[in-house]
């Protein structure tokens, strides 16, 4: 019995198909299309206003100080004696970051991997947990903390000790500590990323396929070797990616470093030793911003936040650079 | 995570339920909102004047943002709020760009050189040049000869001085360095007067829990911080050097004799302040580093557009009681009480104020 023919020919069918598709597709694409544009363009104009306010309002400022304000060290808001210089808290605030990101870096990775791969499942899904519900705690609350009861820890076990035996060796040990200092202020920080670079390098090690673990353990390997083969390489980027993530919010931290880096200003802000008092670009926005009735006072520190926004802007940049780099040598490595 | 979630929608619901509730009764009542904004310093005793006032008068809802001083002249001159309040008088340019605005000094603030030094029990002298040395690291041991001299029979440590100061623009810091400037020549030429000032060295502190927790965890420190809050926090201060050269311990009485020796100086409500300043008074038993701090209200209330007249009256009549009721509430909260002759010099200005040209004041007591 030969096949019953159909209404439509073939042809036909693909061309209601075809027809239909089409109909929908124009509205349905079209608003799906907006939407995102407008998404999109929505962060383009917050960054775009963003900026505008930052130049518009730093403008006085720079028409005064012209590039001296990014190098200079003087910061004076006395009426009739104004001068302004961002340099002590660029310095500051790379500073304190770069510790935060030396201790940081090593022990989120550290803990990601103990939690991925050293543990039972049950375990490792209550310690990671506890890492997330960390990367939920106020920063405020680590600053607080730091001020009332870490900073003696540290000024008598860490810092007094290191001074007292290096100090007049070393001389990033010469000054005498006091435990609000950029020392404190970059351990505190590190302690207030650990959690978001953990709960980020955790997915991102998590995402590596067991097989790939498999045959690393197959060819005889140890649970070391095992990490250093199969999931440093391909994790490399992600781990990047979230230490990245920490040194943004490290740069950006502000009350907690206004509560522990000593707030010194001027040039006693250039921080000549681990122990010394320094203040970070948005922790003096922090303190003066409020009472700085004065117009060039204002604009000053609003160039300061200019500042801070080009630092930032600088990181993502280097940063989105070095994972291209370093995960095209990854795949070339591959092939 | 969930559990979390809902706990954040259920506060939030809260939250804003809590917010729609005055908006209700303010509409059922018809109840005048006062808005005022400005220096932190006197928010715990115009807070307690806002709950007070309404056994004096239920109608009257004050409103106050303690957002610093700065902040509160910036309100005042663009006429976002209804008073303004500052610890430091408006400068020559913030007076020029209100217009008409009067000062009324509504309470006292004075500050004290606070110290940890766990060997010394008697109470250690000070005069303002040892103070400005150690501000500007010239002094850096507690043994120098200098606080030697004035501190005869007391054995100080041989360990260096740690100074804390304030790393928030404040006008604690303003009277501070205002002190300073007048009795250090040096002080004056390298550093100056202000809100916030270049320190050379030393630690900053946010606000008065700050330098007083620095201060506290750490032997052989020194700071200044608000008698108010060293009398509640029980720290050790100096006695210092007045203008008479006697040593004085900071107190209310102190401070109130400062005030008293200075009134006859104090130019009236409407003129410019910018000058006004309290510390080193004369007086034999004047403390040295006191100073007022103010309201600020315009000469014609309806300069702001957001005020008519049945809010001016209410405004005027709420400063009125401050400035005498109100005061009862300063000592127990650990201000200084208004003396007489600053409370006359205010009920003249009050008398002053006018509403689109007509008094206020004796519209409402005839």
């Amino acid at each position: 019995m030969p096949l019953k023919e159909s209404k439509y020919s073939h042809a036909d069918l693909v061309q209601k198909l075809d027809l239909r598709t089409k109909k929908k597709s124009f509205f349905g694409d079209k608003f799906f299309k907006g939407l995102v544009i407008g998404a999109s363009l929505y962060t383009l104009l917050m960054v775009a206003l963003v900026l505008f306010s930052l130049v518009d309002g730093s403008l006085p400022i720079f028409v005064k100080e012209g590039f001296n304000f990014v190098i200079g060290t003087n910061w004076n808001a006395v009426e009739g004696r104004e001068s302004f210089g961002a340099l002590p808290y660029i310095v500051g605030t790379l500073v304190s970051s770069a510790i935060a990101m030396a201790i940081a870096v090593p022990i989120s990775i550290g803990i990601a991997i103990f939690i991925n791969e050293m543990i039972p499942k049950k375990m490792s899904i209550v310690l990671a947990f506890v890492v997330e519900l960390l990367a939920a705690v106020p920063s405020i609350v680590y600053g607080l903390w730091a001020l009332f009861v870490f900073r003696f820890w540290i000024r008598d076990f860490v810092e007094e000790p290191l001074h007292n035996s290096l100090g007049h060796v070393i001389p990033s040990f010469a000054k005498a500590p006091f435990g609000l200092d950029v020392f404190t202020a970059g351990i505190v920080l590190a302690i207030m990323i650990i959690p978001i670079i953990t709960a980020v390098s955790r997915e991102v090690i998590k995402a590596i396929p067991h097989s790939q673990k498999e045959a690393a353990y197959a060819l005889g390997a140890t649970r070391w070797e095992m990490v250093k083969a199969a999931i440093l390489p391909p994790a490399k980027t992600g781990l990047m990616g979230a230490s990245f993530l920490g040194l943004g919010r490290a740069i950006g931290e502000t009350m907690l470093i206004t509560l522990v880096i000593g707030n010194a200003i001027g040039l006693a802000a250039i921080p000549t030793s681990l122990f010394s008092q320094s203040q970070t670009l948005s922790s003096i926005i922090a303190n003066e911003f409020n009472e700085a009735a004065n117009d060039l006072h204002l604009s000053a520190l609003i160039g300061l936040g200019l500042v801070l926004f080009i630092i930032t802007i600088f990181i993502n940049i280097m940063a989105i650079f070095i994972i291209s780099r370093v995960s095209k040598s990854y795949s070339n490595l591959r092939e | 995570m969930v559990n979390l979630k809902n706990c954040t929608i259920l506060g939030v619901s809260i939250l804003a339920l809590s917010l729609l509730i005055p908006v209700y009764t303010n509409s059922v009542n018809a109840q005048v909102t006062i808005n005022g904004a400005g220096a932190t310093f006197p928010f715990p005793l115009i807070d307690t004047w806002r709950v007070e006032y309404k056994n004096v008068n239920p109608d009257v809802n004050i409103n106050y943002a303690s957002i610093g001083s700065g902040g509160g002249i910036k309100q005042f001159i663009e006429k976002t709020v209804d008073f303004g309040a500052t610890d430091a008088p408006l400068s020559a340019s913030e007076f020029e760009k209100a217009g008409n605005a009067v000062h009324i000094p509504e309470t006292i603030g004075s500050v004290v050189l606070a110290y940890n030094l766990p060997e010394v029990t008697t109470p250690l002298k000070l005069t303002g040049p040892v103070i400005a040395d150690i501000f500007m690291g010239k002094i850096t041991k507690w043994d120098d000869t200098k606080i030697k001299e004035i501190n005869p029979g007391v054995t100080l440590p041989s360990e260096d001085i740690i100074s804390v100061h304030r790393s928030d623009g404040s006008g604690t810091s303003f009277v501070f360095t205002d002190y300073l400037s007048k009795v250090s020549p040096e002080w004056h030429d390298s550093i100056g007067v202000g809100k916030s000032v270049q320190w050379p060295s030393g630690i900053g502190a946010p606000g008065n829990e700050g330098v007083a927790a620095s201060i506290q965890g750490s032997p052989y420190s020194i700071g200044y911080v608000e008698l108010a809050y060293a009398l509640t926090t029980q720290m050790t201060y100096a006695s210092i050097q007045n203008k008479e050269g006697n040593f004085i311990a900071p107190s209310f009485n102190s401070t109130m004799d400062a005030v008293s020796s200075a009134a006859g100086t104090l130019p009236e409500g409407s003129q410019s302040w910018t000058n006004v300043t309290l510390t080193d008074s004369s007086g034999p038993n004047s403390y040295p580093i006191s100073s007022l701090t103010y309201l600020l209200l315009y000469k014609d209330l309806s300069t702001n557009p957001s005020v008519d007249e049945q809010k001016a009256r209410s405004l005027v009549d709420f400063v009125e009681w401050a400035i005498t009721d109100g005061q009862q509430f300063s000592e127990s909260l650990g201000y200084v009480p208004l003396p007489q002759s600053v409370v006359d010099i205010n009920e003249q200005t009050l008398k002053s104020l006018t509403f689109k040209g007509t008094p206020i004041l004796s519209n409402s007591t005839s």
